[in-house]
Protein backbone atom coordinates (compact mmCIF):
# COMPACT_ATOMS: atom_id res chain seq x y z
CA UNK A 1 0.00 0.00 0.00
CA UNK A 2 1.77 2.62 -1.03
CA UNK A 3 1.56 6.39 0.67
CA UNK A 4 2.11 9.75 -0.98
CA UNK A 5 3.98 12.70 0.44
CA UNK A 6 0.65 14.64 1.51
CA UNK A 7 -0.86 11.71 3.61
CA UNK A 8 2.66 11.92 5.49
CA UNK A 9 2.85 15.33 5.86
CA UNK A 10 -0.95 15.16 7.49
CA UNK A 11 0.16 12.65 9.61
CA UNK A 12 3.02 14.64 10.55
CA UNK A 13 0.60 17.75 11.47
CA UNK A 14 -1.40 15.72 13.69
CA UNK A 15 1.73 14.34 15.82
CA UNK A 16 0.92 10.83 14.21
CA UNK A 17 3.61 10.39 12.02
CA UNK A 18 5.96 6.88 12.83
CA UNK A 19 9.82 8.20 12.57
CA UNK A 20 12.72 6.16 12.67
CA UNK A 21 16.33 6.85 12.36
CA UNK A 22 17.87 4.83 9.30
CA UNK A 23 20.05 3.34 12.39
CA UNK A 24 16.48 1.69 14.42
CA UNK A 25 15.06 0.90 11.46
CA UNK A 26 17.69 -1.76 10.78
CA UNK A 27 16.43 -4.30 13.38
CA UNK A 28 12.70 -2.98 12.79
CA UNK A 29 12.54 -5.07 9.24
CA UNK A 30 14.71 -7.63 10.30
CA UNK A 31 11.68 -8.74 12.52
CA UNK A 32 8.99 -7.27 10.57
CA UNK A 33 9.95 -7.64 7.36
CA UNK A 34 9.96 -4.76 4.77
CA UNK A 35 6.26 -4.83 4.02
CA UNK A 36 4.92 -4.28 7.42
CA UNK A 37 7.53 -1.90 8.33
CA UNK A 38 6.20 -0.24 5.34
CA UNK A 39 3.09 -0.04 6.53
CA UNK A 40 3.29 0.94 9.66
CA UNK A 41 6.49 4.01 9.32
CA UNK A 42 6.14 6.86 8.02
CA UNK A 43 9.54 8.72 7.41
CA UNK A 44 13.20 7.36 7.91
CA UNK A 45 15.75 10.27 8.81
CA UNK A 46 19.22 10.06 7.54
CA UNK A 47 22.10 11.47 8.97
CA UNK A 48 26.17 13.17 7.96
CA UNK A 49 28.79 14.90 9.70
CA UNK A 50 32.15 14.73 7.85
CA UNK A 51 34.71 17.57 6.56
CA UNK A 52 33.03 18.77 3.14
CA UNK A 53 35.36 21.32 1.09
CA UNK A 54 32.58 22.64 -1.63
CA UNK A 55 30.89 24.54 0.90
CA UNK A 56 30.34 28.28 1.68
CA UNK A 57 28.37 31.29 2.69
CA UNK A 58 26.96 34.51 0.94
CA UNK A 59 26.41 37.52 2.95
CA UNK A 60 25.00 41.13 2.05
CA UNK A 61 26.69 43.14 4.99
CA UNK A 62 24.85 46.55 4.30
CA UNK A 63 26.07 49.58 2.97
CA UNK A 64 28.48 51.48 4.87
CA UNK A 65 28.21 56.07 4.60
CA UNK A 66 29.28 56.90 2.77
CA UNK A 67 29.26 54.29 0.24
CA UNK A 68 31.69 51.75 -0.58
CA UNK A 69 31.63 49.24 -3.57
CA UNK A 70 33.54 45.96 -2.58
CA UNK A 71 32.63 44.26 -6.00
CA UNK A 72 35.84 44.46 -7.94
CA UNK A 73 37.82 44.70 -4.75
CA UNK A 74 39.38 43.39 -2.28
CA UNK A 75 37.60 41.96 0.72
CA UNK A 76 38.88 39.72 3.95
CA UNK A 77 37.12 38.25 6.92
CA UNK A 78 39.55 37.97 9.96
CA UNK A 79 41.86 38.12 7.03
CA UNK A 80 40.88 35.38 4.80
CA UNK A 81 40.03 36.62 1.50
CA UNK A 82 36.19 36.77 0.34
CA UNK A 83 34.58 36.86 -3.38
CA UNK A 84 33.28 40.28 -4.11
CA UNK A 85 32.74 39.83 -7.68
CA UNK A 86 29.32 40.56 -7.07
CA UNK A 87 27.04 44.18 -6.39
CA UNK A 88 28.58 46.45 -3.72
CA UNK A 89 28.43 44.49 -0.41
CA UNK A 90 27.56 41.35 -1.44
CA UNK A 91 30.26 38.47 -0.88
CA UNK A 92 31.00 34.55 -0.57
CA UNK A 93 33.12 33.31 1.44
CA UNK A 94 34.54 29.70 0.80
CA UNK A 95 35.25 27.01 3.42
CA UNK A 96 38.76 26.22 1.93
CA UNK A 97 39.89 29.70 1.48
CA UNK A 98 43.24 31.10 3.46
CA UNK A 99 44.73 33.99 4.73
CA UNK A 100 47.13 35.73 2.03
CA UNK A 101 49.83 35.25 4.97
CA UNK A 102 49.41 32.13 5.97
CA UNK A 103 52.44 29.95 6.28
CA UNK A 104 50.01 26.90 4.30
CA UNK A 105 52.94 24.58 3.91
CA UNK A 106 55.76 26.79 3.66
CA UNK A 107 57.07 24.72 7.34
CA UNK A 108 56.15 20.97 5.94
CA UNK A 109 53.35 19.71 7.22
CA UNK A 110 51.79 23.45 7.83
CA UNK A 111 49.18 23.71 10.45
CA UNK A 112 46.29 25.34 8.63
CA UNK A 113 45.22 26.35 12.11
CA UNK A 114 42.45 29.43 10.39
CA UNK A 115 40.22 29.66 7.22
CA UNK A 116 37.19 30.25 5.60
CA UNK A 117 35.84 27.31 7.56
CA UNK A 118 36.54 28.75 10.35
CA UNK A 119 34.83 32.18 10.03
CA UNK A 120 31.77 30.83 8.74
CA UNK A 121 31.94 28.57 12.16
CA UNK A 122 32.70 32.25 14.41
CA UNK A 123 29.93 33.87 12.80
CA UNK A 124 27.66 31.12 13.41
CA UNK A 125 29.06 31.20 17.01
CA UNK A 126 28.15 34.66 17.09
CA UNK A 127 31.37 35.89 17.22
CA UNK A 128 32.82 39.22 16.21
CA UNK A 129 34.38 39.21 12.80
CA UNK A 130 36.59 41.40 10.78
CA UNK A 131 35.63 42.86 7.70
CA UNK A 132 37.93 44.76 5.85
CA UNK A 133 37.55 46.18 1.93
CA UNK A 134 40.00 48.01 -0.40
CA UNK A 135 38.69 49.06 -3.32
CA UNK A 136 38.31 51.77 -5.84
CA UNK A 137 36.14 55.01 -5.79
CA UNK A 138 33.39 55.61 -8.02
CA UNK A 139 31.18 58.92 -8.20
CA UNK A 140 28.17 56.84 -6.57
CA UNK A 141 30.46 54.93 -4.32
CA UNK A 142 33.37 57.21 -2.90
CA UNK A 143 35.21 54.82 -0.13
CA UNK A 144 37.81 53.27 -0.55
CA UNK A 145 38.56 51.42 2.59
CA UNK A 146 36.65 49.81 5.51
CA UNK A 147 37.62 48.15 8.67
CA UNK A 148 35.02 47.28 10.84
CA UNK A 149 33.69 44.24 13.20
CA UNK A 150 30.73 42.30 12.11
CA UNK A 151 28.42 39.92 13.21
CA UNK A 152 25.87 37.38 11.80
CA UNK A 153 23.11 39.06 13.57
CA UNK A 154 23.83 42.58 12.11
CA UNK A 155 24.19 40.85 8.38
CA UNK A 156 21.16 41.41 5.93
CA UNK A 157 20.96 38.04 4.34
CA UNK A 158 23.45 35.22 5.27
CA UNK A 159 22.99 31.84 4.23
CA UNK A 160 25.09 28.60 3.52
CA UNK A 161 25.33 27.72 0.22
CA UNK A 162 27.36 24.37 -0.73
CA UNK A 163 28.01 23.12 -3.65
CA UNK A 164 28.74 19.59 -3.26
CA UNK A 165 27.62 17.94 0.50
CA UNK A 166 26.92 14.65 0.89
CA UNK A 167 29.39 12.50 -1.30
CA UNK A 168 27.46 8.88 -1.87
CA UNK A 169 29.72 6.84 -0.95
CA UNK A 170 33.50 8.20 -0.43
CA UNK A 171 37.22 6.47 -0.94
CA UNK A 172 39.53 4.95 1.54
CA UNK A 173 42.60 6.18 1.64
CA UNK A 174 46.17 4.21 2.36
CA UNK A 175 49.79 4.79 1.90
CA UNK A 176 51.54 2.52 -0.21
CA UNK A 177 54.89 4.90 -0.27
CA UNK A 178 58.10 4.64 2.50
CA UNK A 179 57.00 8.36 3.80
CA UNK A 180 54.32 9.80 5.99
CA UNK A 181 51.82 11.43 3.47
CA UNK A 182 49.49 14.59 4.66
CA UNK A 183 46.27 14.77 2.65
CA UNK A 184 42.63 15.41 2.92
CA UNK A 185 42.10 12.11 4.10
CA UNK A 186 44.22 12.89 7.06
CA UNK A 187 47.83 11.82 8.12
CA UNK A 188 48.40 8.53 6.01
CA UNK A 189 51.10 6.19 7.72
CA UNK A 190 53.81 4.62 5.11
CA UNK A 191 53.09 0.81 4.39
CA UNK A 192 49.69 0.86 4.43
CA UNK A 193 49.57 1.68 8.25
CA UNK A 194 46.31 2.81 8.54
CA UNK A 195 43.04 3.49 6.17
CA UNK A 196 41.29 6.49 6.84
CA UNK A 197 37.82 6.67 5.56
CA UNK A 198 34.78 8.82 5.64
CA UNK A 199 30.88 7.97 5.56
CA UNK A 200 27.99 7.80 7.94
CA UNK A 201 27.64 4.25 6.64
CA UNK A 202 24.33 2.98 7.32
CA UNK A 203 22.82 6.47 8.30
CA UNK A 204 24.34 8.40 5.18
CA UNK A 205 21.40 9.92 3.34
CA UNK A 206 22.01 9.11 -0.78
CA UNK A 207 22.96 5.46 0.66
CA UNK A 208 19.60 5.00 1.95
CA UNK A 209 18.03 6.45 -1.15
CA UNK A 210 20.72 5.26 -3.89
CA UNK A 211 18.53 5.99 -6.96
CA UNK A 212 17.02 9.35 -5.56
CA UNK A 213 13.44 8.34 -5.91
CA UNK A 214 12.58 10.59 -3.02
CA UNK A 215 15.60 12.71 -2.30
CA UNK A 216 15.55 15.51 -5.27
CA UNK A 217 15.52 19.47 -5.57
CA UNK A 218 13.29 20.78 -3.58
CA UNK A 219 13.88 18.27 -0.68
CA UNK A 220 13.52 19.64 2.60
CA UNK A 221 16.93 18.91 4.83
CA UNK A 222 18.37 19.26 8.14
CA UNK A 223 21.65 21.38 6.87
CA UNK A 224 23.70 22.85 10.00
CA UNK A 225 21.20 22.97 12.66
CA UNK A 226 18.31 24.64 10.81
CA UNK A 227 16.05 24.05 8.04
CA UNK A 228 17.81 23.55 4.66
CA UNK A 229 17.07 22.52 0.78
CA UNK A 230 18.80 20.46 -1.63
CA UNK A 231 18.93 23.12 -4.39
CA UNK A 232 20.57 20.70 -7.24
CA UNK A 233 22.57 18.05 -7.71
CA UNK A 234 25.88 18.75 -6.38
CA UNK A 235 28.95 19.14 -8.61
CA UNK A 236 30.65 15.69 -9.20
CA UNK A 237 27.83 13.98 -9.45
CA UNK A 238 28.11 10.73 -10.93
CA UNK A 239 25.54 8.19 -10.70
CA UNK A 240 26.37 5.74 -12.93
CA UNK A 241 29.38 4.12 -11.52
CA UNK A 242 29.19 0.44 -10.58
CA UNK A 243 26.59 -0.78 -8.35
CA UNK A 244 26.17 -3.65 -5.52
CA UNK A 245 23.17 -5.93 -6.14
CA UNK A 246 21.18 -4.00 -4.22
CA UNK A 247 22.30 -0.49 -6.28
CA UNK A 248 24.67 1.04 -3.57
CA UNK A 249 27.90 2.48 -5.58
CA UNK A 250 31.22 0.84 -5.17
CA UNK A 251 32.81 4.35 -5.54
CA UNK A 252 32.21 7.50 -5.03
CA UNK A 253 28.85 8.74 -6.73
CA UNK A 254 26.01 11.15 -6.43
CA UNK A 255 26.13 14.79 -4.21
CA UNK A 256 23.89 17.32 -3.54
CA UNK A 257 23.93 21.09 -3.93
CA UNK A 258 22.21 22.60 -0.61
CA UNK A 259 21.62 25.77 1.02
CA UNK A 260 19.81 27.30 4.06
CA UNK A 261 19.64 30.46 6.36
CA UNK A 262 23.34 30.48 8.31
CA UNK A 263 21.63 32.87 11.20
CA UNK A 264 19.19 29.57 12.17
CA UNK A 265 21.99 27.45 12.50
CA UNK A 266 24.38 25.76 14.92
CA UNK A 267 28.08 25.71 15.45
CA UNK A 268 27.46 22.25 16.87
CA UNK A 269 26.90 21.38 13.15
CA UNK A 270 29.25 23.67 10.96
CA UNK A 271 32.60 23.37 12.49
CA UNK A 272 36.23 24.89 10.74
CA UNK A 273 38.45 22.06 10.42
CA UNK A 274 42.40 21.76 9.52
CA UNK A 275 44.04 19.17 7.80
CA UNK A 276 47.61 19.09 8.73
CA UNK A 277 49.43 19.53 5.80
CA UNK A 278 46.66 19.46 3.40
CA UNK A 279 44.45 22.51 4.24
CA UNK A 280 41.13 23.90 5.91
CA UNK A 281 37.59 23.43 5.35
CA UNK A 282 34.13 22.84 6.99
CA UNK A 283 32.47 20.03 8.41
CA UNK A 284 28.93 20.02 7.68
CA UNK A 285 25.76 18.00 9.37
CA UNK A 286 23.24 17.05 6.98
CA UNK A 287 20.42 14.99 8.03
CA UNK A 288 17.65 14.19 4.92
CA UNK A 289 14.34 12.39 5.52
CA UNK A 290 13.36 9.72 3.65
CA UNK A 291 9.19 9.39 3.14
CA UNK A 292 8.64 5.58 3.51
CA UNK A 293 6.25 5.97 -0.32
CA UNK A 294 6.53 2.27 -0.41
CA UNK A 295 7.94 -1.27 0.38
CA UNK A 296 11.06 -0.59 -2.61
CA UNK A 297 12.13 2.63 -0.53
CA UNK A 298 11.55 0.92 2.91
CA UNK A 299 14.00 -2.14 1.44
CA UNK A 300 16.52 0.54 0.57
CA UNK A 301 16.45 2.51 3.84
CA UNK A 302 16.66 -0.84 5.49
CA UNK A 303 20.65 -1.16 4.20
CA UNK A 304 23.29 -1.62 7.19
CA UNK A 305 27.10 -1.05 7.17
CA UNK A 306 28.12 -4.79 6.47
CA UNK A 307 26.17 -4.08 2.81
CA UNK A 308 27.95 -1.27 2.21
CA UNK A 309 31.07 -1.25 0.24
CA UNK A 310 34.08 1.47 -0.41
CA UNK A 311 36.97 1.13 -2.91
CA UNK A 312 40.96 1.36 -1.04
CA UNK A 313 42.90 3.28 -2.59
CA UNK A 314 46.53 4.42 -2.24
CA UNK A 315 46.91 8.24 -1.75
CA UNK A 316 50.73 8.39 -2.43
CA UNK A 317 50.81 7.22 -5.89
CA UNK A 318 47.41 6.35 -7.81
CA UNK A 319 45.26 9.52 -6.22
CA UNK A 320 47.53 12.30 -7.26
CA UNK A 321 48.41 10.95 -10.61
CA UNK A 322 44.86 9.59 -11.73
CA UNK A 323 45.54 6.30 -11.79
CA UNK A 324 42.44 4.21 -12.00
CA UNK A 325 42.24 0.98 -10.44
CA UNK A 326 41.76 0.13 -5.83
CA UNK A 327 43.50 -1.89 -4.10
CA UNK A 328 40.42 -4.18 -1.96
CA UNK A 329 36.97 -3.23 -1.54
CA UNK A 330 35.92 -3.02 2.14
CA UNK A 331 32.29 -2.93 4.16
CA UNK A 332 31.66 0.32 6.09
CA UNK A 333 31.68 -2.80 9.26
CA UNK A 334 34.64 -3.82 8.68
CA UNK A 335 35.43 -0.41 8.80
CA UNK A 336 33.83 0.76 11.68
CA UNK A 337 35.59 -2.97 13.53
CA UNK A 338 38.57 -1.09 13.50
CA UNK A 339 40.76 -3.15 11.56
CA UNK A 340 40.34 -4.00 7.74
CA UNK A 341 42.87 -6.82 5.93
CA UNK A 342 43.87 -5.41 2.26
CA UNK A 343 45.86 -7.21 -0.10
CA UNK A 344 46.43 -9.76 2.86
CA UNK A 345 47.90 -7.35 5.82
CA UNK A 346 45.62 -5.96 8.73
CA UNK A 347 45.37 -2.59 8.70
CA UNK A 348 44.48 0.21 11.54
CA UNK A 349 41.54 2.06 9.94
CA UNK A 350 40.68 5.81 11.52
CA UNK A 351 37.31 8.16 10.48
CA UNK A 352 36.81 11.47 9.47
CA UNK A 353 33.16 11.70 9.77
CA UNK A 354 31.81 11.30 12.93
CA UNK A 355 28.95 8.48 13.44
CA UNK A 356 27.78 10.07 16.66
CA UNK A 357 26.79 13.04 15.30
CA UNK A 358 25.55 11.66 12.86
CA UNK A 359 23.56 9.93 14.45
CA UNK A 360 22.76 12.74 16.65
CA UNK A 361 21.63 14.90 13.25
CA UNK A 362 18.89 11.70 12.65
CA UNK A 363 17.71 12.06 16.18
CA UNK A 364 17.01 15.77 16.21
CA UNK A 365 15.69 15.39 12.31
CA UNK A 366 13.48 12.56 13.76
CA UNK A 367 12.46 14.65 17.00
CA UNK A 368 11.57 17.72 14.58
CA UNK A 369 9.40 15.51 12.13
CA UNK A 370 7.80 13.49 15.04
CA UNK A 371 6.73 16.65 16.81
CA UNK A 372 5.49 18.42 13.78
CA UNK A 373 8.23 21.17 13.03
CA UNK A 374 9.14 19.52 9.98
CA UNK A 375 7.35 18.70 6.71
CA UNK A 376 8.30 16.91 3.88
CA UNK A 377 8.91 19.12 0.90
CA UNK A 378 8.24 17.51 -2.47
CA UNK A 379 11.28 17.33 -4.88
CA UNK A 380 10.43 19.96 -7.84
CA UNK A 381 12.65 17.70 -9.82
CA UNK A 382 14.72 14.47 -9.68
CA UNK A 383 18.23 14.33 -9.49
CA UNK A 384 19.98 12.97 -12.77
CA UNK A 385 19.45 9.38 -12.31
CA UNK A 386 22.28 6.58 -12.94
CA UNK A 387 20.72 5.71 -16.38
CA UNK A 388 20.62 9.13 -17.24
CA UNK A 389 23.68 8.80 -18.61
CA UNK A 390 25.16 12.03 -16.59
CA UNK A 391 28.59 11.78 -15.39
CA UNK A 392 32.07 13.57 -14.24
CA UNK A 393 34.53 14.11 -16.62
CA UNK A 394 38.57 15.06 -16.38
CA UNK A 395 39.71 18.17 -17.20
CA UNK A 396 40.80 18.21 -20.58
CA UNK A 397 43.74 19.98 -20.95
CA UNK A 398 44.57 22.19 -24.44
CA UNK A 399 47.95 24.32 -25.44
CA UNK A 400 47.48 27.41 -25.30
CA UNK B 1 54.62 1.39 45.40
CA UNK B 2 55.11 4.68 44.12
CA UNK B 3 55.54 4.91 40.37
CA UNK B 4 56.98 8.12 38.45
CA UNK B 5 57.01 8.92 34.58
CA UNK B 6 60.56 10.30 34.11
CA UNK B 7 62.10 11.29 30.74
CA UNK B 8 66.08 9.81 30.85
CA UNK B 9 68.55 11.90 28.55
CA UNK B 10 71.87 9.46 28.17
CA UNK B 11 75.18 11.42 27.00
CA UNK B 12 76.72 9.71 23.69
CA UNK B 13 79.64 7.75 26.16
CA UNK B 14 77.03 6.32 28.51
CA UNK B 15 74.91 3.88 25.48
CA UNK B 16 77.06 1.31 25.90
CA UNK B 17 76.07 0.66 29.11
CA UNK B 18 73.48 -1.82 30.60
CA UNK B 19 71.64 0.68 32.59
CA UNK B 20 67.80 -0.35 32.60
CA UNK B 21 69.49 -3.96 33.54
CA UNK B 22 71.14 -2.30 36.64
CA UNK B 23 67.75 -0.54 37.38
CA UNK B 24 66.02 -3.60 37.35
CA UNK B 25 68.71 -6.13 38.73
CA UNK B 26 70.08 -3.85 41.95
CA UNK B 27 67.41 -1.47 42.42
CA UNK B 28 64.30 -4.37 41.93
CA UNK B 29 62.32 -1.74 39.54
CA UNK B 30 60.05 -2.16 37.36
CA UNK B 31 60.96 -0.29 34.44
CA UNK B 32 58.63 0.35 31.78
CA UNK B 33 59.99 1.63 28.45
CA UNK B 34 57.32 3.92 26.94
CA UNK B 35 59.42 5.50 24.09
CA UNK B 36 63.13 5.37 23.66
CA UNK B 37 65.35 6.52 21.35
CA UNK B 38 69.47 5.12 21.86
CA UNK B 39 71.92 5.81 19.03
CA UNK B 40 75.70 5.54 18.55
CA UNK B 41 77.35 9.41 18.90
CA UNK B 42 74.13 10.84 20.24
CA UNK B 43 72.28 11.42 23.49
CA UNK B 44 69.95 9.03 23.92
CA UNK B 45 66.83 9.30 24.97
CA UNK B 46 64.06 7.18 26.82
CA UNK B 47 61.00 8.12 28.52
CA UNK B 48 60.21 5.19 31.53
CA UNK B 49 57.60 4.63 34.00
CA UNK B 50 59.40 3.59 37.29
CA UNK B 51 58.17 1.69 39.82
CA UNK B 52 60.10 0.37 42.86
CA UNK B 53 59.12 -0.37 46.80
CA UNK B 54 60.90 1.96 49.64
CA UNK B 55 63.74 3.80 48.96
CA UNK B 56 64.30 1.88 46.04
CA UNK B 57 62.98 4.54 43.39
CA UNK B 58 65.11 6.78 45.13
CA UNK B 59 67.94 5.11 45.04
CA UNK B 60 67.78 4.18 41.62
CA UNK B 61 67.11 7.59 40.24
CA UNK B 62 70.00 8.71 42.39
CA UNK B 63 72.16 5.96 40.66
CA UNK B 64 71.04 7.51 37.24
CA UNK B 65 72.28 11.12 38.42
CA UNK B 66 75.65 9.97 39.58
CA UNK B 67 76.26 8.09 36.35
CA UNK B 68 75.61 11.44 34.18
CA UNK B 69 71.99 10.53 33.07
CA UNK B 70 69.95 13.47 33.53
CA UNK B 71 66.54 12.63 34.49
CA UNK B 72 63.09 15.07 34.30
CA UNK B 73 59.83 14.80 34.81
CA UNK B 74 57.69 14.11 31.90
CA UNK B 75 56.82 17.45 31.27
CA UNK B 76 54.47 16.96 28.18
CA UNK B 77 51.09 16.42 28.61
CA UNK B 78 48.37 15.62 25.71
CA UNK B 79 45.54 17.26 26.95
CA UNK B 80 42.56 16.24 25.11
CA UNK B 81 39.48 18.70 24.76
CA UNK B 82 36.26 16.48 25.33
CA UNK B 83 34.14 19.93 24.17
CA UNK B 84 36.21 20.24 20.89
CA UNK B 85 35.89 16.83 19.98
CA UNK B 86 33.35 15.40 17.93
CA UNK B 87 34.68 11.70 17.70
CA UNK B 88 35.61 11.11 13.93
CA UNK B 89 38.04 8.79 15.34
CA UNK B 90 40.64 10.38 13.40
CA UNK B 91 43.21 10.15 15.81
CA UNK B 92 43.41 6.78 17.23
CA UNK B 93 44.94 5.13 14.07
CA UNK B 94 48.33 6.33 15.23
CA UNK B 95 48.08 6.18 19.26
CA UNK B 96 51.02 3.04 20.32
CA UNK B 97 48.94 2.74 23.63
CA UNK B 98 45.20 3.15 22.75
CA UNK B 99 45.25 6.05 25.34
CA UNK B 100 42.76 7.06 22.62
CA UNK B 101 40.58 4.48 21.62
CA UNK B 102 36.98 3.92 20.19
CA UNK B 103 34.19 2.38 21.79
CA UNK B 104 32.93 0.33 18.87
CA UNK B 105 29.20 -0.01 20.18
CA UNK B 106 28.90 3.56 20.22
CA UNK B 107 31.89 4.80 17.82
CA UNK B 108 32.59 6.89 20.68
CA UNK B 109 36.53 8.63 21.31
CA UNK B 110 37.62 8.49 24.39
CA UNK B 111 41.15 8.97 26.02
CA UNK B 112 42.98 7.93 29.04
CA UNK B 113 45.93 9.91 30.00
CA UNK B 114 47.20 7.31 32.26
CA UNK B 115 49.05 5.33 29.60
CA UNK B 116 49.41 7.88 27.43
CA UNK B 117 53.11 8.17 26.73
CA UNK B 118 53.12 11.91 25.47
CA UNK B 119 54.72 10.62 21.62
CA UNK B 120 52.69 13.52 20.08
CA UNK B 121 51.70 11.28 17.17
CA UNK B 122 48.17 12.18 17.73
CA UNK B 123 48.47 16.05 17.31
CA UNK B 124 48.62 16.44 13.59
CA UNK B 125 45.92 13.92 12.96
CA UNK B 126 43.32 16.32 14.92
CA UNK B 127 41.17 18.75 12.73
CA UNK B 128 39.23 20.26 15.56
CA UNK B 129 41.65 21.04 17.91
CA UNK B 130 40.45 18.51 20.27
CA UNK B 131 44.08 17.46 21.35
CA UNK B 132 46.64 19.86 22.93
CA UNK B 133 50.18 19.63 24.31
CA UNK B 134 50.79 21.19 27.68
CA UNK B 135 54.35 21.75 29.24
CA UNK B 136 54.83 21.80 32.93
Amino acid sequence: MAKTIQEINEKIRQGKAVVLTAEEIIEVVKQKGSKRAAAEVDVVTTGTFGPMCSSGAYFNVGHANPRIKMGGGRVTLNEVPAYAGFAAVDLFIGATALAEDDPRNKVFPGKFSYGGGHVIEDLVAGKDVRLTAWTYGTDCYPRRALDTWVRLADLNEAALFNMRNAYQNYNVAVNLSDKVIYTYMGVLQPRMRNANYCTAGQLSPLLNDPFYRTIGVGTRIFLGGAQGLVVSHGTQHNPGVRRTEQGLPRTPAGTLAVMGDLKKMSARYLRGASFTGYGVTLTVGVGIPIPILDEEIMKFVAVSDAEIVAPVVDYSEAYPNCKPGTLAEVTVAQLKSGEVTVNGKKVITAGLSSYVRAREIAQVLKKWIAEGDFLLAEPLAPLPAPESGYAFKPLKERPV
Amino acid sequence: MPKKKVVLNFPPQLIDQPITYRLIQKYGLVVNILQARIAPNEWGRMVVELNGNGGNLEAGLNYLAELGVQVEPLAEEIMWLEENCVHCTACVAPCPTHALDVERDTMTVSFDREICIACELCLATCPYQAIEISFD
